[in-house]
C-alpha cells in the first residue's frame, strides 16, 4: 500500500491538460455522460453503521415469540394498526424500527429489499477486527491490504476513466477503497480545493495550487506524491463539474447529520457526471451497550438520522435510482438478550439493507435462523445464514458488472446459487 | 559511557527554556531569560548511549526533533547540537526537571483544566433541557439562549480549553517528549468527551491518570485509566453489576441490572494483551465480573470514583489462568490489572505500539522483541521501553528517517512551531477571541483528528495509509496558506524569523532561508529545483510597477508552499 505508482493513467491525462494551459482535462471529455454520448454507469453507494448496529431493533422479527421473551425491556413493539410507536410491518414477521417509517414508500415501491441474520463468519466480536474482515472482503485474513470495492471496480475496468471513480466522504479513505483503483476522499465538496487568496497587490489569481501541483508531480514513487497527482487532476475535474450547482430534488429533505451531507453531495457528484461508481459514506453511534431504548430513545434516534439520509438520497435521485443501488452494512449484529444496562452486547449476525431501481425489493432475503436459545450462535447470538461476501458478491456481479469473480473475495468460492437474490 | 560538561548542559537548558512572560504574546521562544543559578545539577536518572548511525549529525539531530518533539523551531537543531543529543534526550525523559514556566502562565487562561470533577459538574451545568427544547422550537432567541446559559458555562468549554491546553503545549512547551507521550497515552486509553458525563471528567482524567504515569509503570497507568470515572463512563462498566442484582435506591431502584462486557473486552483487545493475545470471550465474561462494582458517585452531580460492593459479583472468577477465589471484593479488578500487565501479550502489545509511535509504520520486529523484553524486565516501565527504542540503532536508520507521516495535531504544531508563530491567549471570558489554542485545535478537527473526540475506543490510527488522501492533502495545503498568511485567528506569524537576513529581492536566497529554516536544509533536491522554478511566477516574485526586476519575493506563498511540500508532511 506503500505504493501509489500504479494508480492509473489518468494522471498522465491530467498533466496534459495542465500543459494545454487550463484547458478541460482530458478524462472530463473523455466520460462525457453530459452529452449523452456515453451510457451512464452502474453506481454502488456503501453505507457503513461502524459500532455494530443492533439488527433487531433495526428490522424487527415481531413473530418471533423468542424475541419479546430475550428482550423484556427493549423489544420494539409488536405492529399495531394505526400506531407511529409500534413495529411497521413489511411481511407479517418482520417490520421496520418505527423511527425507520420513511424507508416504507421505497419498500411498497419494491425497491428495497433486506437482508436478514447477514453477516461474518469469523468469531471475532471486535469492532476493529470485524470491521477491516467486512472491510477487506476476506474474515479472519489480517494480511489483505487492499479493499473489496476497490478489487471489484479494478475487475470491472482496470483502466481508469476518471479521478471520482470511487469517492469516501469523510477526512479518511475507508479500507473498503484502499488498493490499485484510485479513490478520493473529501469532507465536503466546498473544501476540495486549494484556497488561493488575492495577493497582497491584488494582482489577479494567485497560483499557490500551480506551485503545490509541481510539488506533488515529482517522479517519486511513494504514497504522498501518488496521491497528491490524483487530487490535483480531481480538483480540476470537479471545478469544471461544479457539482455544487445542484439542489435536492423531487422535495427531498436531507436530516441535519454527517451522513444526510454526505449523501446529500454523493448525490450532486452522481448529478455532475463525474464518473462516479462506487461512493462509501458511514456514520458511527451504533454501539448501544446502555439504554438503547425501544421505540424510543438513543437507538430510535440514529435510526432516524440514517433512515431518513437514505430516503432522501432516493428521493432526491429520482429516475437516476435505475441505475444506483445502496447497500448498508455493519460488522456484526448484537446479543438477542438484552444486558444487564438495557443495551446490548457484542454479537455476531445482522441486518443490511439494499436499495434502489435494479433491486428486487418489497421482500426480506436469506433465511431466518430463529431465537430459540438452541438456535443461537453461541447460545446468545443471531446465527449467519447469510454469508456477507455473498450478498456483496450478488451486488459486485449482477449490478456493477464484476465478472472475474475469483480476485473479489480471495479464497471464496463464489457459487451465484447462494447470493441472496436481491437484485433483479 | 560519553564524558559529559554537566556546567554546558546546564546553560543551554536555560537558554532553551526562555522564561515566563503572561501578558506578552507567546512566541515559541521566549526572549533571552536570565542565568538560572541553581544547586548542581543531579546526574540524569537514565544515561542515553546513541548508537552508530549513517545518517549524517545534522539528520540525526533532526530526525529525533521530529519524532520526539512536535519539530524543530528555528535554531533548535544547533542548540541540540551543542548540548549533545544524547544529552537532550536524557532530559526529556526527565520531563519534572526542565523548567516550563511559559507554559504555565499561558495555561492560567484555562481554568477547567485544575478543577476537580464535582466543581465541574456544579460550574459548567448541562443548561435545562426545557431550555433546549425551547431554543429548538424557535420561540426563544439566540440572545434569550445566551444570557440564560452563557456559553462560558456550558460544559462545552471544558473540551474546548482541553483543546486549547493541548495545542499550546504542543507548539510552546519545553518537556516536549512528556505532551507527546501524554497525547500517546490518552489517544491508547481513549474517551470520548461527547459521550454523556465524560465531558466533565475528561481534563481530570488527563491530568491525574495519565499525564503522571506516561512515562512511570504501565501498571500504575493501567489501574489509573481502570479507576477513573471517565473511562468508567464511556466504557459503561459503571453500570456493570453482577446478574439480576435489584438496587434498592438511587435512580435504577428496584429494576434488575446485570453484567456489562464493553470494558472488560476492551481492556484486553485494546488496552493490554491485543486482539490476538490469547483471551476469549469466556475470559471477557469473567473480566467483567471481577469489575462489577467499579463505579461512579452520581456522574452528573459528583462525579468520583467509588465501589459499589452490593454491585459486586462476590463468585470465583478464573482468568486466562488465574483464579479469583470468592469474596475477593474491590480488588478482583486491581488482579485482573496484575494479571494483564504483566501478561507477555502484553509487552508485546505495547512495545509494538511505541516502537510504531517512534519507528516506523511496520516497526522492525527483532527491535519490538527487544523492546517487549525491556518491559518484561522492568515491570514494564515505559521510560526504559522508549528508551530501547529510541536509542536503538532501528531508531537512528535511513529506514526510519522520514518514514512516517505527520498526523494531524503533527502537522499543524510542527507548521507553527517551524515559522515561529506566536500564540495569543484567549479574551476575557465571554469575549468573541478564542486564542490562538483554541484556533489551532480547529484546524487540526479540520485536518481529520478532533481531539478528545474520537468516538470508537481504538483512538486515532498511527499510520500513514490513515492520513494521507486527496482532501487531507488540500487540507493540510490550505492550512499552510492560512498560516503564512496571518488568517488563523490568535496566531501570529512573522516570517522574518524564519526568513532572517535573506535579502528579499533575492528570491534563492529567501528560498534557501526558508528551507533552512523549516526542513533544516535537508529538501530533496527535486523540491529545491521545483521551489525554485516557482520563482519565476510573477506571484512568487513580485514585479516592480514598471516591471524592471524583482522587488519584493511572496515569503508567504513561498513558506506555505515549503510547509505543505511532501517532506514537511514526513517526521
Amino acid at each position: 500500500m506503500d505504493c501509489a505508482c500504479t494508480r492509473g493513467s489518468f494522471m498522465k491525462a491530467g498533466a496534459l491538460a495542465l500543459l494545454g494551459m487550463g484547458s478541460v482535462p482530458r478524462f472530463l471529455v473523455r466520460t462525457a455522460y453530459a452529452q449523452g454520448t456515453a451510457a451512464r454507469p452502474k453506481i454502488l453507494i456503501a453505507v457503513f453503521q461502524r459500532g455494530a448496529v443492533d439488527g433487531l431493533s433495526m428490522v424487527v422479527p415481531h413473530g418471533d415469540p423468542s424475541y419479546y421473551a430475550s428482550r423484556s425491556s427493549i423489544a420494539v413493539a409488536r405492529p399495531t394498526a394505526g400506531s407511529a410507536e409500534a413495529t411497521v410491518d413489511l411481511d407479517g414477521f418482520f417490520g421496520l424500527h418505527p423511527a425507520m417509517v420513511s424507508l416504507k414508500p421505497a419498500w411498497d415501491d419494491r425497491h428495497l429489499a433486506i437482508v436478514h441474520a447477514c453477516g461474518s463468519p469469523d468469531t471475532t466480536r471486535s469492532h476493529f477486527d470485524a470491521q477491516d474482515y467486512m472491510e477487506t472482503g476476506t474474515p479472519g485474513v489480517k494480511s489483505t491490504q487492499d479493499g473489496w470495492l476497490s478489487r471489484g471496480l479494478q475487475a470491472v475496468r482496470a483502466t481508469p476513466t476518471s479521478p471520482f471513480r470511487a469517492v469516501a466522504m469523510g477526512s479518511q479513505l475507508p479500507r473498503a477503497l484502499r488498493g490499485e483503483v484510485g479513490a478520493v476522499a473529501m469532507g465536503t465538496v466546498a473544501d476540495f480545493d486549494v484556497k488561493q487568496d488575492m495577493g497582497r497587490m491584488g494582482a489577479g489569481i494567485v497560483n499557490a495550487r500551480r506551485g503545490f501541483e509541481s510539488l506533488y508531480e515529482q517522479d517519486v514513487k511513494d504514497i504522498l506524491h501518488g496521491t497528491g497527482r490524483e487530487t490535483f487532476d480531481a480538483v480540476k475535474m470537479l471545478k469544471s463539474a461544479d457539482p455544487q450547482r445542484f439542489a435536492p430534488e423531487n422535495g427531498a429533505l436531507y436530516p441535519r447529520g454527517r451522513l444526510g451531507e454526505s449523501l446529500k453531495q454523493i448525490a450532486q457528484l452522481i448529478k455532475a457526471d463525474v464518473g462516479l461508481e462506487v461512493a462509501f459514506a458511514d456514520m458511527g453511534g451504533w454501539d448501544t451497550h446502555a439504554y438503547q431504548g425501544n421505540e424510543k430513545g438513543q437507538l430510535a434516534l440514529r435510526l432516524t438520522e440514517f433512515s431518513q439520509s437514505l430516503a432522501a438520497l432516493y428521493r432526491d435521485l429520482g429516475d437516476r435510482m435505475a441505475d444506483v443501488v445502496i447497500l448498508t452494512m455493519s460488522e456484526f449484529g448484537r446479543t438477542v438478550r438484552e444486558n444487564g444496562n438495557r443495551g446490548t452486547d457484542h454479537g455476531h449476525a445482522t441486518a443490511m439493507l439494499v436499495l434502489g431501481g435494479p433491486v428486487k425489493g418489497g421482500r426480506m432475503a436469506g433465511r431466518w435462523p430463529g431465537l430459540a436459545r438452541e438456535q443461537l450462535y453461541e447460545g446468545r447470538d443471531l446465527a449467519v445464514t447469510t454469508d456477507f461476501r455473498d450478498l456483496f458478491a450478488e451486488v459486485a456481479v449482477r449490478h456493477l458488472g464484476v465478472t472475474a469473480t475469483s480476485s473479489l473475495f480471495p479464497g471464496f468460492p463464489m457459487n451465484p446459487a447462494k447470493y441472496p437474490g436481491v437484485l433483479v | 559511557m560519553r564524558a559529559r560538561a554537566v556546567g554546558l548542559g546546564l546553560i543551554t537548558v536555560a537558554v532553551v527554556a526562555g522564561a515566563a512572560c503572561s501578558n506578552a504574546p507567546l512566541s515559541t521562544q521566549g526572549p533571552a531569560p536570565a542565568f538560572r543559578a541553581a544547586a548542581p545539577e543531579p546526574p540524569p536518572a537514565v544515561r542515553v548511549t546513541l548508537p552508530g548511525s549513517t545518517l549524517s549529525e545534522g539528520q540525526q539531530i533532526t530526525h529525533t526533533l521530529n519524532r520526539l518533539s512536535y519539530g524543530p523551531r528555528p535554531g533548535d537543531v544547533e542548540r541540540v547540537r551543542k548540548m549533545g543529543l544524547g544529552q537532550w534526550i536524557e532530559r526529556q525523559l526527565e520531563p519534572g526537571r526542565i523548567p516550563d514556566d511559559r507554559v504555565e502562565a499561558a495555561l492560567l487562561a484555562f481554568p477547567t483544566l485544575t478543577m476537580p470533577v464535582p466543581d465541574l459538574v456544579r460550574a459548567y451545568p448541562e443548561p435545562d433541557q426545557k431550555v433546549l427544547a425551547t431554543l429548538r422550537s424557535g420561540q426563544m432567541s439566540q440572545e434569550e439562549m445566551r444570557a440564560m446559559a452563557p456559553p462560558e458555562k456550558r460544559p462545552f468549554r471544558i473540551a474546548a480549553e482541553l483543546q486549547a491546553a493541548k495545542l499550546t503545549r504542543a507548539v510552546l512547551s519545553e518537556r516536549q517528549l512528556e505532551q507527546l507521550v501524554t497525547n500517546f497515552w490518552f489517544n491508547h486509553f481513549n474517551v470520548d468527551v461527547r459521550k454523556g458525563a465524560v465531558k466533565w471528567m475528561v481534563a481530570d482524567y488527563e491530568r491525574t491518570a495519565i499525564r503522571p504515569h506516561a512515562l512511570g509503570k504501565f501498571r500504575d497507568l493501567l489501574l489509573a485509566t481502570a479507576r477513573h470515572p471517565a473511562m468508567l463512563f464511556y466504557l459503561d462498566n459503571w453500570m456493570s453489576t453482577q446478574a439480576d442484582f435489584v438496587p434498592v435506591a438511587g435512580p435504577a431502584k428496584g429494576r434488575k441490572l446485570g453484567l456489562n462486557e464493553n470494558y472488560a473486552r476492551e481492556i484486553m483487545e485494546l488496552h493490554t494483551l491485543g486482539v490476538d493475545g490469547g483471551y476469549t470471550q469466556e475470559d471477557v465474561i469473567e473480566v467483567a465480573r471481577a469489575f462489577t462494582g467499579w463505579s461512579i458517585d452520581r456522574p452528573r452531580e459528583q462525579g468520583t470514583f467509588r465501589f459499589v460492593r452490593v454491585a459486586h459479583d462476590n463468585g470465583v472468577k478464573r482468568i486466562l489462568g488465574h483464579v479469583l477465589p470468592a469474596n475477593g471484593g474491590e480488588q478482583d479488578g486491581v488482579k485482573v490489572i496484575d494479571i494483564l500487565s504483566g501478561h507477555p501479550s502484553t509487552a508485546k502489545f505495547i512495545a509494538t505500539k511505541l516502537a510504531r509511535r517512534f519507528v516506523s509504520d511496520e516497526p522492525p520486529p527483532a527491535l519490538v522483541e527487544r523492546a517487549a523484553r525491556t518491559f518484561r524486565d522492568t515491570d514494564g516501565d515505559i521510560r526504559m521501553v522508549v528508551v530501547t527504542i529510541i536509542t536503538s540503532p532501528e531508531f537512528l536508520s535511513s529506514e526510519a528517517h522520514r518514514a512516517k507521516i505527520k498526523t494531524p495535531l503533527e502537522i499543524v504544531a510542527s507548521s507553527v512551531r517551524a515559522v515561529d508563530g506566536e500564540l495569543q491567549g484567549p479574551g476575557a471570558p465571554g469575549s468573541q477571541q478564542p486564542g490562538g489554542g483554541l484556533a489551532l485545535a480547529q484546524q487540526v478537527n479540520r485536518l481529520g483528528e478532533p481531539l478528545y473526540q474520537q468516538q470508537p475506543p481504538t483512538g486515532y490510527p498511527d499510520v500513514a495509509e490513515a492520513w494521507v488522501n486527496a482532501g487531507a492533502l488540500l487540507n493540510r495545503m490550505n492550512f499552510a496558506l492560512g498560516l503564512t498568511a496571518n488568517r488563523v485567528p490568535g496566531v501570529r506569524v512573522d516570517l522574518s524569523r524564519a526568513v532572517g537576513s535573506a535579502d528579499r529581492r533575492k528570491p534563492e536566497q529567501v528560498l534557501d532561508a526558508l528551507l533552512r529554516a523549516v526542513l533544516q536544509g535537508q529538501a530533496t533536491s527535486e523540491t529545491r529545483s521545483v521551489l525554485a522554478a516557482q520563482l519565476d511566477d510573477p506571484e512568487i516574485t513580485r514585479a516592480t510597477r514598471d516591471d524592471r526586476g524583482p522587488a519584493d519575493t511572496d515569503v508567504e506563498k513561498l513558506a506555505a508552499l515549503v510547509l505543505g511540500s511532501p517532506e514537511f508532511q514526513r517526521k
